[in-house]
């Protein structure tokens, strides 16, 4: 049960510290590109071990914080539709789109269940033929290959009732965007370990090569991080840019195959739009013409709108790295967990949370 | 509706179940006010209602918790548990066998608290407009010592205690609720906590505050104490005791083990000189067998928690906000 104990351990991650210390001759930016790295950086307070030098900001690798406001809308309208059984992961019911959240529509009457698996909605769908049941497909490789696995079984099962609203994302575009943008000040990526032991390490060869960046494939405990972070320092010292797997335990170079085939079955590669980073080409997944009766939008008629932020939540500028959380004039004030204005203060994942979570405010003057 | 209406039914259900499980000699004069003998101490009264679903879960229900919350409220301010107040909104079509296992239930855990269910309510409701059973209790106790326990008391260079290890009760509840399965099973850490309280007063320990760990768990009980009290708390991060399963358990649906509740674990305020005869006295009593020592009250006037982190680094604990939601990935 302690299996993850050596990674927390602090002699070990205090080694590392100071391993970091000595090999930094210069300042250097590195972006964690997964928003569970954040919390855990912020969270144990990793930033302020590491030399002054090292800048560490905080990517776009949060499912919950990435989704765009017209898709958590359409949640909104579908589960507001009568008889609906409307189906999704705990972090999304806080998330406020431009009308309420979730867990508003489900106080106002919605039929709003929160489910561990995607493969509970399709249960649900089969134990309550007469009522329409949805299952809101959030987050990035991790989840997909699950979401796709309960389409497939929908579709074994022949329930004419469950339908997909789709959301999930790619990571590497998202990577490929910031770094292709002129004034991006990343020089290393820490990339999200789980996502790697789905898709492997090898879309990222390419990025490493074409942007001269050092890409560590790294774990989410302090030492996996503080490793991540020093084979990064390491690799730009020596001027190399070169894929490293520091989360090896878990990731294979080839990734999980079996689940991969599961997304080519169910998915295709198409543009979608990222909070925040707008719309990218071949940035996330849509149901392939085989399972595309499963797709809510069409199944209830919605078309989404483009819509910015509408209001005045800065987590554009937050997911590309380019704004700190607490460098926001709402951070804190009118931006709380309580009555949030966009997904990063309340996501499990956001980089706001972590911030309000974990952080002292600045002293009272 | 029968057992609600107030007829021959429902003076049965009274009689019968109620009167047999709850029996002492104030509630079976069965009057419509339990009569009291007057105390010379202070009294502490509290209510709570109890609408935890699932009804049972591993190691406790419904019943049980409806007598430990409330003698637990009682506890925190120093005072023993005396008498309890139940009262009960059935939802029609509730199977009475599962009623019978609540009251059973509810009626051991107040003798093993040391209290009397002296008087009672029952109501029934149409089906749909309750979750099979809820329940409240209102409790009195008497404060037979001159100590001022509240977070007022919190004084600069306080040590601060805690019970046992904390997460068990909200793991517990959850993974049944969830149809969660994990490896072992967790059990609820639902217990009375006079006793352990006991040991310290009686002692003489000075006892500064008390306070026990519910929902929101240790994160939410030590900002409510730092906020009422203006005072800076500090906690290692390492001592704070955590079951592996549980911690385990929580890592996997991304909760955080000082966020879950617990049902049976408190913290206590105490002079640093009195730390070590502190926790032995805890030490002696089932429910405080896992006690141990969290931190301290630090200079600082703005009432906020302060975990030192196992690499060194401070940060803040936080008021959990909502209830937990597992995360996607």
């Amino acid at each position: 049960m302690n299996e993850l104990a050596p990674f927390r351990d602090a002699r070990l991650a205090q080694s590392l510290v100071a391993e970091i210390h000595r090999t930094t001759t210069r300042p250097w930016t590195l972006m964690e590109v997964c928003g569970g790295q954040t919390h855990a950086i912020v969270r144990h307070g990793l930033d302020r071990l590491l030399p002054e030098g090292i800048t560490l900001i905080h990517g776009p690798g949060c499912p919950v914080c990435v989704t765009p406001i017209s898709l958590i809308d359409a949640a909104l309208e579908i589960a507001a539709r009568s008889g609906v059984v409307f189906c999704t992961f705990g972090d999304m019911l806080r998330v406020p789109g431009s009308q309420g959240d979730l867990f508003s529509a489900k106080a106002a009457g919605a039929d709003v269940r929160m489910v561990y698996s995607p493969l509970d909605a399709v249960a649900l769908a089969g134990a309550q033929p007469d009522r329409p049941v949805v299952f809101f497909g959030v987050g990035f490789e991790t989840t997909a290959p699950a979401t796709a696995l309960a389409v497939a079984r929908a579709a074994d099962l022949g329930l004419s009732n469950f339908s997909l609203l789709v959301s999930h994302v790619l990571v590497p575009p998202a990577v490929e965007a910031l770094l292709s943008e002129p004034e991006c000040r990343v020089q290393g990526l820490l990339a999200a370990g789980h996502v790697c032991a789905v898709m492997g390490v090898g879309e990222y060869e390419p990025l490493a090569a074409k942007y001269r960046v050092p890409i560590v494939v790294t774990g989410f405990e302090p030492v996996d991080i503080l490793q991540g972070v020093l084979a990064c320092v390491r690799q730009l010292e020596s001027g190399r840019s070169e894929v490293e797997n520091q989360y090896a335990r878990v990731v294979r170079d080839r990734g999980n195959r079996a689940a991969m085939e599961w997304v080519r079955r169910v998915f295709e590669i198409v543009p979608r739009e990222w909070r925040g980073l707008g719309t990218l080409p071949a940035s996330g997944l849509g149901l392939t013409a085989a399972y595309r009766r499963f797709d809510a939008l069409e199944r209830f008629g919605l078309v989404l709108p483009r819509l910015g932020e509408g209001n005045e939540c800065q987590s554009g500028l937050v997911l590309q790295g380019r704004m700190k959380p607490p460098e926001c004039p709402a951070f804190g004030t009118r931006c709380t967990p309580e009555h949030p204005l966009g997904a990063t203060m309340v996501s499990s994942e956001g980089a706001c949370a972590a911030y309000h979570h974990y952080r002292s405010p600045a002293p009272r003057t | 509706m029968a057992h609600g209406g107030g007829g021959r039914l429902m003076h049965e259900l009274v009689n019968r179940m109620f009167g047999a499980v709850f029996t002492n000699p104030i509630l079976d004069r069965r009057h419509d006010a339990a009569v009291l003998p007057a105390s010379p101490h202070r009294l502490a009264f509290t209510t709570d209602s109890y609408v935890v679903h699932p009804l049972f879960f591993p190691g406790g229900d419904l019943g049980s918790m409806a007598v430990h919350g409330t003698v637990n409220d009682l506890a925190m301010s120093g005072a023993r548990p005396q008498y309890l107040s139940a009262g009960f909104i059935l939802e029609e079509g509730l199977p009475m066998e599962t009623l019978w296992r609540l009251v059973v239930s509810m009626g051991a855990a107040a003798r093993n608290a040391g209290v009397s269910i002296v008087t009672g309510d029952t109501k029934v409701v149409d089906p749909g407009k309750g979750d099979g059973v809820y329940v409240n209790t209102t409790g009195l106790g008497v404060l037979e010592h001159a100590l001022q326990i509240e977070p007022q008391s919190v004084a600069e260079g306080d040590a601060i205690l805690i019970s046992g290890d904390v997460g068990r009760h909200g793991m517990a509840v959850m993974a049944v609720r969830e149809g969660l399965s994990f490896e072992s099973a967790i059990e609820s850490d639902s217990c009375p906590l006079w006793e352990p309280v006991q040991a310290l007063i009686t002692a003489g320990i000075a006892v500064h505050c008390l306070r026990d760990l519910t929902r929101g768990g240790l994160a939410a009980t030590l900002n409510e104490i730092a906020e009422a009290s203006g005072k800076r708390l500090e906690v290692q991060e390492t001592r704070i005791p955590v079951r592996d399963d549980v911690r385990a358990a929580c890592g996997m649906l991304g909760l955080d083990p000082t966020h879950v509740a617990c049902e049976g674990r408190f913290v206590a305020f105490v002079p640093e000189a009195e730390v070590e005869r502190a926790l032995s006295l805890l030490r002696r009593t089932s429910a405080g067998s896992g006690a141990c020592r969290l931190g301290a009250v630090a200079p600082g006037d703005r009432g906020e928690v302060i975990l030192r982190g196992t690499l060194g680094v401070d940060r803040l604990l936080a008021m959990p906000s909502g209830q937990p939601l597992p995360r996607i990935c």
